[in-house]
């Protein structure tokens, strides 16, 4: 048995070697919050006077709360004084060539199959003035304005567009909702803003990338996507490239709104630096997610791949108002060493004959523990829905932990509720097999991950999908390279 | 020789299950391994195909003149040892097919040769399905997921009939298949046999034997071959069973 858990250990306590030397100048706000902080980044970033009142009745209210205890995790206690909460990156450091960046970086950006500009700009290589991206970028920007959809950043939404931002920021996420979300609203630097106009089905893939002016989006991130009726749109954030931050607290909030048959799907990858292998340092991530079906037969589904950060807390949910309406969260959540993860979805069902889909895939490995929790609760007034909840848990090792926390509320009885769970190993029997046939056992562990996270993979647009797979196996690969 | 068995011991937990076992091996052969429940015949499997807490105290297993003890257990699939599994594994979400180009671009890499391009594997698999009739659908669910017995072991020989090892191991493919089933997986046998190769069948009975005609038979008993002779042993023991084995050998 000795080999095998060489093998495993190999594979489990592979360290996050890659990630960004920042070095940036930054004007900086001083240390800690307060009204004067509040004041500061609004007078920074020259917002009008709605926004500032904003953040300040959101600071308020964030005063008055306690930092949630109820999520299965453990981290020493937040100062939330000894912050700094607002930097603006003057510029970065550009390298000349790609000679200059980490040679373990770029493995990894070839192992995902990440093409030569884009490691460039990943990894912050100055590009030549005929580049791809850029005219790529300017094409998208013509494409999207000919369809009367609005892609920008959240700060030239506040001004270019103050009416759709005063309308929708806080209307499915309020300043109220949660100590995080309360934090964000007060102190959010930059984001991103998505508008789809009635009738207007999106013809492209949104990204981020595609968003000038979208490098400097800092820790506290806001993004708000408004689909109006019978519009679409598909939207990725992250990329599976690993990033590395300085800031080690990190609260975001995504709101979005579907109207009338609109339909919304967002999707993630997120492979922030996890820590190092004895759990030392990493990201804090503490997300608010929401999706407002406020139309009948609307639809927002959330497909997440959750690689990254020390710890996460992250419940992408749908508030399912209109009636007909969809909502639909699909989870892969990669866990390894001391990384801790508390995420799942809710799905509140308001609307008449509303539909709910929850596939949660949770891998755990090394030391580290990874928590399903999630809520499905049909209100009084929601005949006729229904809601389909899955939650696999897969244990690589035997010193890690997965757990289950689904919550059921059903206030009518002509809804139906239906939840499946599992946990599994990945059995010696399985790795034999597979090396039996000439498979080795990184392989053949990437083989099984991969197999039992289809389901959630296959919803994630190709080109990320492709990624995503290979970075579960890099991730479980350990130190590769 | 293509293998070459000599003074085996091997232990499981501490406990000696193979006690000085010697078998050799030509190619174009295939020897019937027999003998009653719990002596050792898929122990002797699971060593040559080098499965972990196998652990061998004694001896060496030889194959194509290189004692293979050290090589894990990829390298010797690699190197062309097959096992059919007595109980084949689940593995969900993995498609046959995914599985199967897997297992064989890491046998071509391992052979420095290029990945087999996605058309012509397809093609493969369909000329190798013809073989042991499995189904085309069988190939797109995933690994041995919600198949019935029967198609788990011709699934096995569809596994073998793709990448052609040299020697192949069937341990009691026989088991639980219906006279249908064993006639598929031993034609499918037959006509993967050629000058090149070798098999070792372990089974209880003869009823296989009717369809794959060993050149050699073997009783294995307590973790050592007692007696080895051609086809009529095992018809012998079929009309005995295996107490007259057992009696012979306790009278030492």
């Amino acid at each position: 048995m000795s080999k095998k858990n060489n093998i495993l250990d190999e594979v489990t306590q592979g360290e996050y070697k890659y990630g960004f030397v920042t070095d940036i100048e930054t004007e900086t706000a001083p240390k800690g919050l307060t009204e004067d902080t509040i004041r500061f980044i609004s007078g920074k970033k020259k917002e009008p006077e709605f926004m500032l009142e904003f953040r300040l009745k959101a600071f308020r209210h964030w005063q008055k709360l306690k930092e949630p205890t109820w999520a299965h995790i453990s981290h020493p206690p937040i100062d939330y004084q000894d912050i700094i909460y607002y930097a603006a990156p003057k510029k970065k450091k550009e390298l000349e060539s790609l000679d200059q960046v980490d040679p373990d970086l770029l493995e990894t950006f070839k192992k995902l199959g990440i093409s030569l500009e884009e490691q460039k700009r990943l990894s912050g290589v100055a590009v030549d003035a005929v580049i791809d991206s850029v005219s790529v970028k300017t094409t998208f920007q013509d494409t999207l304005s000919k369809h009367g959809i609005i892609f920008c950043s959240f700060s030239e939404a506040v001004t270019n567009h103050p009416d759709l931002v005063k309308k929708h920021m806080g209307s499915v996420v309020p300043y109220t909702d949660n100590y995080f979300a309360a934090l964000n609203s007060s102190v959010f630097s930059d984001g991103s803003f998505c508008y789809i106009p009635k009738g207007v089905r999106c013809p492209i893939e949104l990204s981020t990338y595609f968003r000038i002016n979208a490098a400097n989006t800092g820790q506290f991130e806001r993004t708000l996507i408004i689909a109006e009726d019978d519009s679409y749109v598909s939207y990725m954030e992250g990329c599976t490239a690993p990033m590395r931050d300085e800031n080690q607290l990190h609260a975001a909030i995504v709101e979005i709104v579907a109207m009338n048959n609109a339909e919304v799907k967002y999707s993630t990858v997120q492979n922030w630096y996890p820590g190092n292998k004895d759990g030392v340092g990493g990201i804090y991530n503490f997300v608010t997610k929401r999706g407002m079906c406020k139309g009948t037969n609307s639809k927002i589904a959330w497909t997440q791949v959750e690689t990254g950060s020390a710890i996460t807390w992250k419940y992408p949910s749908c508030i399912l108002l209109g009636n007909n309406s969809i909502g639909e969260f699909y989870s892969v959540a990669v866990t390894n060493n001391h990384q801790q993860a508390d995420t799942g979805s809710k799905m509140i069902h308001i609307g008449k004959n509303t539909k709910s889909t929850i596939i949660s895939k949770g891998i755990s490995a090394g030391f580290s523990n990874n928590s399903y929790r999630g809520l499905v609760k049909i209100t009084k007034r929601a005949g006729n829905s229904r809601n389909f909840s899955q939650c696999d848990s897969l244990l690589l090792g035997d010193k890690c932990g997965a757990h289950t926390f689904p919550y059921i509320k059903a206030d009518n009885k002509s809804s139906v509720i239906e939840h499946e769970a599992t946990t599994s190993k990945i059995s010696d029997d399985q790795l034999f097999y597979c090396n039996q046939r000439g498979i080795s056992t990184e392989n053949a562990i990437g083989l099984i991950v991969n197999g039992y996270a289809k389901e959630v993979l296959s919803q994630l647009p190709m080109e990320f999908a492709v990624e995503a797979q290979k970075l579960l196996q890099i991730m479980l690969e350990g130190s590769v390279g | 020789m293509l293998l070459n068995i000599k003074n085996l011991h091997l232990e499981i937990g501490g406990k000696e299950i193979i006690k000085g076992l010697n078998l050799g091996i030509n190619k174009g052969e295939v020897h019937a391994i027999m003998g009653p429940n719990g002596t050792g015949k898929s122990t002797l499997a699971a060593a040559i195909t080098g499965r972990e807490g196998y652990d061998v105290t004694k001896g060496e297993i030889v194959y194509k003149g290189i004692d293979i003890l050290e090589m894990p257990p990829e390298d010797r699939a690699k190197e062309g040892i097959f096992l059919s599994f007595q109980y084949p594994v689940e593995i969900p979400g993995v498609s046959m097919t995914n599985f199967m180009r897997t297992a064989m671009n890491e046998h071509l890499e391992y052979q420095g040769k290029n990945p087999i391009p996605a058309t012509d594997f397809l093609k493969r698999m369909d000329e190798k399905k013809k073989i042991v009739e499995i189904h085309s659908k069988l190939t797109n669910r995933s690994v041995n997921e919600g198949f019935s017995g029967g198609e788990k072991k011709k699934n096995e020989i569809f596994q073998m009939a793709m990448l052609e090892p040299t020697l192949s191991i069937l341990d009691e493919t026989d088991s639980g298949l219906d006279i249908d089933a064993l006639r598929i997986v031993a034609n499918g046998v037959n006509t993967l046999k050629t000058s090149e190769n070798a098999f070792i069948i372990i089974t209880h009975y003869q009823r296989l034997l009717d369809y794959i005609e060993p050149d050699f038979v073997h009783v294995l008993y307590d973790g050592q071959i007692v007696k080895s002779g051609g086809k009529d042993l095992a018809i012998e023991l079929e009309e005995k069973g295996y107490d007259w084995i057992k009696q012979e050998n306790e009278n030492y």
